[in-house]
């Protein structure tokens, strides 16, 4: 039933509907769940973003004064950073592919993979803080600089939290638990972030 | 432990054994909700308490020496801020939204339970931390609600070392709760509704909260951002709304930010909190009248598109809140143009209110007494705010107590009088027990006079100039005396109504165990809360199987039915005829 028909049901004058069993046709609620929350998500990195552009100074906005924004420079590593992101989403979605052909062999293997490259991506962001403190640019030091800090440390603590269901993908695994949907769920939200980091670094490198 | 229950798979379904297990480390959607409900409403009642210090200052000034100008803002601010995101976003969504969907939508629980446990204790931690702001070195913030920087950093304003950022801190646990919260309303009502419930069966207390809750989780998401960049303003010295400021000579180090910025990140969270709180008090009045006018809702398919259409609306009209703020003038034409467009919506759901009242049989019980003065605060406080939605009348009202009246009847007066209401109307569901009527009834009156007494004279403050937020008028010019004894008149109908809520809290209390055990279905209702097999349900809510729903929540003097009321899981007969709205 399309969304339209639903909200225009004439609920006070349509029997029926209660012989349907709900379970046949809704799709799992952590799905859901997830797609809510990349709402959440959207709104989120939406705000950060607007609030960048108008406080570099949007033309006729009136906000900030002209002139302090210094754009940072962008090392090697931030390629490479984002190079291993999406590794980490390449073999989440080997996982995937792995847990839905019941391919028991692939999937652990490309689970681990992830779950490793994920890390990395986090250590390889940690990495890019220290090289840039170390060459001055602190968060206090420019507004840029603060944006830069701020959108990789929302975006750090996101993959932190899908590293968490990462980490309960293994231990299901291990304790010979179905963890096919929980695969394509964390499979879905590593996909998610990688394109939400592709669209912050297109912002901080067009800046 | 299972963490997902839904339909009628209960085989996974997890029963504490202990008592901590059941009372306070519980994921049962009902005791969660009243976790949630108390903490709400203790921190509610410091609220309360402030506002009657507040009162006290404005009435008699140079009489309480231990309210000082610093007490004051301090008041002024954690009054506003618990009330708005503390007491009524945490009571309405985290205790409502939580007793309700599951029960009305025939669910056993929500659909993450464990993660609805964890979210009720972030926010006691949130609560927990700004309590905390009260007893550090320099006391809570003294920015107002809105926390505009740069003042609210700079030295001068109260609390700008530490409570700023405990209030900040707090802000931020609060939306981490509230977003795991959210996310388990709005999927609990996609997808844990029982057979037959389809969308448009759904009470519209139901649909109230789904809405606010994806609401709020859109709009949370700006404060968030807010309170992380000032945070970081704060302490890490960055500029994110914090311009250049030479303070005593010396150059705070700040460059170039923009306070601006903040206003627009912080009021695209806050006209949202406006509908976020009064969405659900929208859709259970609409049930509490639809219930003791023992007749259906008029226009339920309007209703329900007037809440989402209300809902999409407000988040387009975040800038009236800043017509004085400088920014863009022609901001100001579209957003007052958006203002006006949402009171169509607002509209049609306050006709419809008074078609259901029309020619129904209408019980005036306490419930239903909240119910219709709602519709009076509601409308009142409606009307004042299409004045303020104009920038050239907004221009001289701002920043007067006009604009306090406005939003306390609006956003203030009409949700809490709804939350009385429906706390009456759910109180035997709830506590298998009933409330005294005669005290529920001398409550009521007390307190809708009483408001009424408070906020009405402010209206006319407002038109003087009266400023808000000011410690002491002092001897002004353009005040007269007539301003100083309205200012006292509303400090005693504060008290008055202040001490008058102890009746309440009495009448509640006594009633929990003294009162008459409740029939199940006291008011006859409906919708599927009153259909559980035990009062109060006990955990799984439905006993062995799933209630089976039939019909929309509004079947009331159905003609030819054996009762005035056909309950949602009863199914079709030929004795009763369909009608139609």
């Amino acid at each position: 039933m399309s969304l339209f028909s639903r909200l225009t049901e004439k609920s006070w004058e349509t029997p029926g509907g209660e012989h349907v069993d709900p379970a046949m046709y809704r799709p799992p609620a952590a799905r859901v769940g997830v797609i809510v929350y990349f709402g959440v998500i959207t709104v989120l990195f939406g705000l950060v973003s607007s609030a960048y552009v108008m406080r570099m100074g949007m033309p006729g906005m009136g906000h900030g004064a002209m002139g302090d924004w210094r754009p940072m420079p962008e090392p090697p590593l931030m390629w490479i950073n984002s190079f291993v992101l999406l590794l980490s989403s390449a073999a989440w979605e080997a996982a995937r592919i792995g847990a839905r052909q019941g391919r028991a062999d692939l999937m652990r293997r490309a689970l681990f993979g992830a779950g490793a490259l994920g890390i990395l991506f986090l250590a390889g962001q940690l990495m890019l803080w220290r090289e840039f403190s170390a060459a001055g640019y602190y968060a206090s030091a420019n507004p840029a600089n603060a944006f830069f800090y701020l959108i990789t440390a929302l975006h750090g603590l996101h993959l932190a939290g899908g590293l968490f269901f990462w980490v309960r993908a293994v231990m299901g695994l291990r304790a010979g638990a179905d963890v096919r949907l929980p695969i394509e769920l964390c499979a879905v939200y590593w996909h998610f972030l990688l394109l939400v980091w592709a669209l912050m670094l297109a912002l901080l490198m067009s800046t | 432990m299972a963490t997902v229950t839904i339909a009628d798979d209960h085989t996974h379904f997890y029963h504490p054994k202990t008592w901590i297990g059941k009372y306070v480390w519980s994921q049962d959607h009902k005791v969660i909700a009243i976790q949630y409900s108390l903490t709400a409403i203790a921190i509610g009642l410091v609220a309360l308490v402030l506002s009657v210090l507040m009162r006290l200052q404005l009435g008699f000034p140079d009489t309480f020496h231990f309210i000082q100008p610093e007490n004051y803002l301090q008041y002024v601010t954690m009054h506003g801020m618990i009330m708005v995101v503390y007491l009524l976003t945490a009571l309405l969504l985290g205790g409502f939204g939580n007793y309700l969907i599951p029960l009305m939508v025939g669910a056993r629980d929500m659909v993450f339970p464990y993660v609805n446990m964890l979210s009720y204790w972030v926010y006691l931690l949130a609560v927990l931390v700004l309590v905390a702001s009260f007893f550090v070195p320099g006391g809570p913030t003294g920015a107002g609600w809105t926390l505009y920087p740069p003042q609210t950093v700079l030295e001068g304003t109260p609390g700008h070392e530490y409570g700023i950022i405990l209030m900040l801190v707090s802000l931020a646990l609060f939306i981490v709760g509230f977003t795991m919260g959210g996310l388990n309303y709005v999927v609990t009502v996609l997808q844990a509704r029982t057979k037959g419930m389809t969308l448009m069966r759904m009470p519209c207390s139901v649909w109230g909260i789904f809405v606010a809750a994806i609401m709020a989780l859109l709009a949370f998401p700006a404060l968030f951002v807010a309170c992380i960049m000032m945070l970081l303003d704060r302490i890490a010295g960055t500029s994110f709304f914090m311009p250049m400021i030479m303070s005593m000579g010396k150059d705070l180090g700040y460059e170039g930010g923009s306070p601006i910025l903040f206003q627009h990140l912080f009021w695209f969270f806050g006209h949202p909190e406006v509908y976020i709180v009064a969405l659900p008090a929208f859709g259970i009045v609409s049930d509490l009248i639809s219930v003791h006018a023992r007749k259906n809702i008029f226009g339920y398919r309007m209703m329900v598109w007037a809440i989402v259409v209300i809902g999409a609306l407000s988040f387009f009209v975040w800038a009236h809140h800043m017509y004085v703020s400088g920014m863009n003038p022609y901001f100001g034409f579209f957003f007052a143009t958006s203002t006006l467009i949402i009171a169509i919506p607002t509209a049609i759901k306050v006709y419809n209110w008074l078609l259901t009242l029309w020619r129904g049989n209408i019980h005036l019980r306490v419930p239903m007494l909240f119910a219709i003065a709602f519709l009076f605060t509601f409308i009142h406080g409606g009307l004042t705010g299409l004045f303020l939605g104009n920038v050239s009348v907004d221009v001289p009202l701002s920043d007067t107590f006009f604009v306090v009246g406005h939003f306390h009847m609006v956003m203030g007066v009409s949700p809490i009088i709804v939350i009385f209401g429906a706390i009456y109307h759910w109180y035997p569901k709830i506590t298998g027990r009933m409330y005294n009527e005669a005290l529920g009834q001398l409550h009521f009156w007390i307190t809708f006079i009483g408001v009424y007494a408070i906020y009405l004279p402010m209206h006319y403050l407002g038109f003087l100039g009266v400023p808000r937020r000011y410690y002491a008028l002092g001897e002004t010019a353009f005040i007269p005396e007539s301003a100083h004894l309205a200012n006292q008149a509303i400090t005693i109908a504060a008290l008055i109504v202040f001490a008058a809520q102890a009746i309440f809290f009495y009448n509640m209390f006594w009633s929990l165990f003294r009162g008459p055990k409740a029939d199940p279905n006291p008011w006859g209702a409906a919708s599927l809360e009153w259909q559980t097999p035990d009062t109060p349900p006990k955990h799984g809510n439905w006993g062995d199987e799933l209630p089976r729903v039939y019909r929309w929540a509004y079947d009331y003097s159905v003609p030819g039915a054996a009762r005035d009321f056909i309950p949602q899981n009863e199914p079709h007969d030929e004795s009763a005829r369909y009608h139609r709205t």
